[in-house]
């Protein structure tokens, strides 16, 4: 039985190392643009047909194909903020980008069901099945690389984010946007760049999450929810936050599934709950300063 | 004033010929494919403005509605089951179902309501995954992947639809007449102000909690009855039916499309939206193309009217009427100092 | 001559930043109380604190002897201390009208009417049926004025009442303080215009850094050295004996 519950505590801090991925991501776009990326989930799910596509068809390493898939949902990324969210402004622009993501979410959830079907995909490579077994554990091949990427891609953001002229003017723009204008600060290129960063992460994540499950372009909803939950438990906007969040409730996931598994994502949505009640800023959040 | 009583005189005129066509279309249209459509579409006016009275007003953006409206459909279901309740008074258990939503919204609010709006809007998909997660796996509450079917009624199909269809028409009038209703009190007034600035609004006194509660509440009433009734309607429930998140975007766009915190957007954007919605279904059912349009008419919607149908309709006529007046009014004198600030 | 408002030893620090520093200030019943200082020195800070709209770190805040500090903004307002903000805060989407009657309590004609009342004694009546949105800056500090009245409140909290507004409508707010201060309500108005704040008010408070300066009728205040000291920066020699506290 102890054996287990480590055994699920090992998965479930690997397993979050990949949430993080995705989850970092969103809540940096949260953190400059002040928007929830609903998409965020079918994102992921279209960069794991992504490296199916180029796995199965040129038979590309899952690892080396991050290589083309990286950049080209940076693309899109950048695409979908300058097409449909930049134009947004006013009041009801919280709600209305939430909406809007929504809504690129479903096209791109119909265009993946147009072309690849209902059927469950997964991602295979010769890592993916074997694992290693370290003092009684076993931790799986893949997972190891994940989590050793996720560690090197959020590592590469924070040095974006604190050692470039980029990453100054994005944490400038997080700050205040009108003061970062003042000073020279392009806002509308920081936000569709970073809005392109927080998806191309999501190409890392999509490969990680299509290598260790099944999927098909439903599995959107399910991520996007528990990505939703990470954020908001880490604090909307803190990437250390999104990092330590991702790990603790995979870690409670995988605990919960020994005894539950069909509950066990309930286990989200109530800590979402417990936590909101207690402190509605999620453990790191920073305090309310902009006027709703 | 003489163009408020014409104007007056006009509305009522409207209303009493939309009666009219409202209670003769099933006689005139016969067939139960076209009733068809009318019931649905006269289930989508009675949710999106029991939706909208909350979330238009209040500017508190739900996705999660279907969880009242899948509650009542299946509190009538399980209700049926247990009380073996069979013919004609299944509709009995219709307050039943308008309990359930109540029941389940005041909790569902004071946890929700006390957070920021976009984490509200957070909030509200979560509880709707929790629902519909909990509709799959209780197997023995709700029967599971397999849901849940409606007693049998001896009604030939015409007479079905020809009777489900008053019956909304009843659900999509009491709700437009309560959301009027609203908008007119001083309650709707306090909703109003929220929305503008709500701390402003408790700093003048408002009890905000309370406020937004209410009409929480009040919308999950609504939203369950008319959950039951489409479900009797149906006949059968399933957990991704009862709570599909289609459903709430749906019912969302056609807010936004006639115009949020209007009165007679929702019923625009239902009747706009709902009977082509329903026709891809019918003809697609392996097809996904409902849901790009969807996405796509949203986009477009968001993207060339943001405000909605109604508002800009209202003030492109604003603007022929007030055509050539001058754009300051002219000072009036008073007892006191006038501003002409 | 009672004290109506008393803030003691105020403390309020975002973050690094000490915005109150051992705050006293006293406002007397009955009185127009002025609170003037440099940008930065806290006076909006200090308003926020005493209706609610922050926490005070330590410190008390009294109403006519009872304790509400940290009392939340709406039950200040019950209380009977009425606010404006600086950059003025109204419900755009609604008319003139029902923008006051959101405030009002119950009673429907009776709050039409005085609403009405209160909207003709600041003077934009005229506007009652119009979104609150399409008034001019002045009119809508004029709004705010109007809101703050609604529920006859005892003090009445106003944050630079005469900023950015022409000449003539600085002189019909200077005159609505002054009937509103006749009937017996008493004020506490912070302001950058000098002669708007010296021609009005009885008493003057002047805040730098989070902490009372100086205070004492206007034509002291005037040529005080240290508030002198505080607006310009700089050290202006040897200060003058303390003639007031």
């Amino acid at each position: 039985m102890a054996r287990q519950i480590y055994q699920a505590i090992v998965d479930g801090i690997l397993v979050g190392g990949v949430y993080a991925l995705m989850a970092v991501g969103l809540t940096l776009i949260f953190g400059v643009l002040d928007i929830i990326n609903i998409a965020q989930g079918v994102l992921v799910i279209l960069g794991a047909y992504l490296s199916y596509t180029l796995s199965v068809r040129i038979h590309l390493d899952l690892f080396l194909g991050l290589l083309i898939t990286v950049p080209a949902m940076f693309v899109i990324g950048v695409v979908i903020q300058w097409a449909f969210i930049r134009r947004l402004r006013g009041r009801e622009r919280t709600s209305m980008t939430l909406l809007v993501t929504y809504a690129v979410a479903l096209i791109i959830e119909g265009i993946l069901y147009e072309i690849y079907g209902p059927d469950p995909k997964q991602l295979n490579a010769s890592y993916v099945q074997s694992s290693v077994h370290v003092f009684g554990f076993y931790l799986s091949y893949i997972y190891l690389y994940g989590f050793a990427l996720a560690l090197v891609l959020i590592a590469a953001i924070y040095a974006l984010l604190y050692r470039t002229g980029f990453g100054r003017s994005v944490r400038a723009t997080m700050q205040d946007h009108t003061a970062a204008r003042l000073i020279g600060i392009d806002v509308n290129r920081v936000a569709a760049l970073t809005f392109g960063v927080g998806v191309a992460v999501t190409a890392a994540g999509g490969m990680m999450f299509g290598a260790t499950n099944a999927f098909n372009p439903n599995s959107g909803y399910d991520l996007i929810s528990r990505l939703l939950a990470i954020i908001i438990l880490g604090g909307l906007g803190s990437i250390g936050g999104a990092l330590a969040a991702s790990v603790f409730m995979l870690t409670l996931e995988s605990l919960v599934t020994i005894w539950s598994p069909e509950w066990a994502i309930v286990v989200f949505y109530a800590a979402l709950v417990v936590v909101l009640v207690i402190r509605p800023n999620g453990f790191f959040g920073r305090q309310p300063v902009r006027a709703q | 004033m003489d163009t408020m009583s014409r104007q007056r005189a006009a509305t009522g005129l409207a209303l009493v010929a939309l009666a009219v066509v409202a209670i003769v279309f099933p006689v005139v249209f016969s067939s139960p494919v076209v009733t068809n459509y009318a019931v649905y579409a006269l289930i989508f006016i009675a949710v999106v403005t029991a939706w909208n009275m909350f979330s238009g007003f209040s500017g508190y953006i739900s996705l999660g509605q279907a969880v009242f409206f899948g509650s009542g459909a299946y509190a009538v279901g399980i209700a049926a089951k247990a009380w073996h309740i069979n013919g004609v008074g299944v509709f009995a258990l219709l307050p039943l179902a308008a309990a359930v939503g109540a029941v389940i919204a005041v909790p569902f609010g004071l946890v929700a309501l006390r957070v920021r709006r976009h984490t509200f809007i957070v909030v509200t998909i979560a509880v709707f995954f929790i629902f519909q997660l909990m509709a799959f796996n209780l197997n023995s509450f709700t029967g599971g992947t397999i849901g849940m079917s409606a007693p049998f009624l001896p009604w030939t199909p015409t007479a079905f639809n020809d009777r489900f269809y008053y019956i909304t028409l009843a659900c999509a009038v009491a709700a437009v007449v309560i959301a009027v209703l609203v908008r007119r009190s001083r309650f709707g007034l306090q909703l109003r102000a929220i929305k503008d600035d709500e701390d402003r609004a408790r700093g003048l006194g408002v009890r905000a909690m309370r406020v937004k509660l209410a009409a929480f509440v009040l919308s999950a009433t609504i939203t369950g009855l008319v959950g039951g009734v489409w479900f009797l309607y149906l006949t059968q429930v399933l957990p991704q039916s009862g709570f599909d998140p289609l459903f709430d975007l749906s019912l969302v766009l056609m807010a936004f499309l006639g115009g949020l915190g209007t009165i007679s957007g929702p019923i625009i954007g239902a009747l706009l939206i709902e009977p082509g919605q329903l026709y891809l279904t019918i003809r697609y059912t392996n097809g996904y193309l409902s849901e790009i349009l969807l996405g796509a008419l949203f986009l477009l919607i968001v993207i060339f009217l943001p405000r909605g149908i109604v508002p800009t309709v209202g003030e492109w006529l604003r603007r022929l009427r007030t055509r050539g007046r001058p754009a300051v009014a002219p000072v009036q004198t008073s007892t006191r100092a006038e501003t002409r600030a | 001559m009672t004290v109506l408002l008393r803030t003691d030893g105020v403390h309020k620090a975002y973050g690094g930043v000490h915005a109150l520093d051992t705050c006293t200030v006293e406002v007397e019943e009955g009185s127009v109380a002025g609170l003037i200082g440099p940008n930065g020195s806290g006076k909006t800070t200090l308003f926020n604190v005493i209706t609610g709209y922050a926490k005070a770190d330590a410190g008390h805040v009294y109403l006519a002897g009872s304790n509400i500090t940290n009392v939340s903004p709406d039950k200040v307002f019950a209380l009977g201390i009425g606010r404006t903000f600086q950059l003025t805060r109204i419900f755009a989407s609604l008319t003139v009208l029902e923008n006051m009657l959101v405030a009002s309590p119950n009673g429907r004609a009776a709050a039409r009417r005085r609403a009405m009342d209160q909207l003709d004694f600041v003077g934009i009546a005229g506007h009652h049926a119009e979104l609150a949105g399409t008034l001019s800056y002045g009119q809508r500090k004029l709004l705010e004025l109007a809101y703050v009245l609604v529920a006859d409140p005892a003090v009445i909290l106003l944050d630079e009442p005469a900023g950015g507004v022409n000449l003539s409508l600085v002189n019909h707010i200077a005159d609505r303080i002054r009937e509103l201060n006749a009937a017996g309500k008493t004020f506490l108005i912070v302001e950058h215009n000098m002669e708007f704040v010296m021609g009005l008010c009885d008493r003057v408070t002047v805040l730098d850094s989070g902490t009372v300066v100086a205070s004492g009728p206007p034509g002291i205040i005037r040529t005080d050295r240290r508030v002198l000291n505080a607006y310009l920066g700089e050290d202006l020699g040897p200060e003058q004996p303390a003639e007031d506290e």
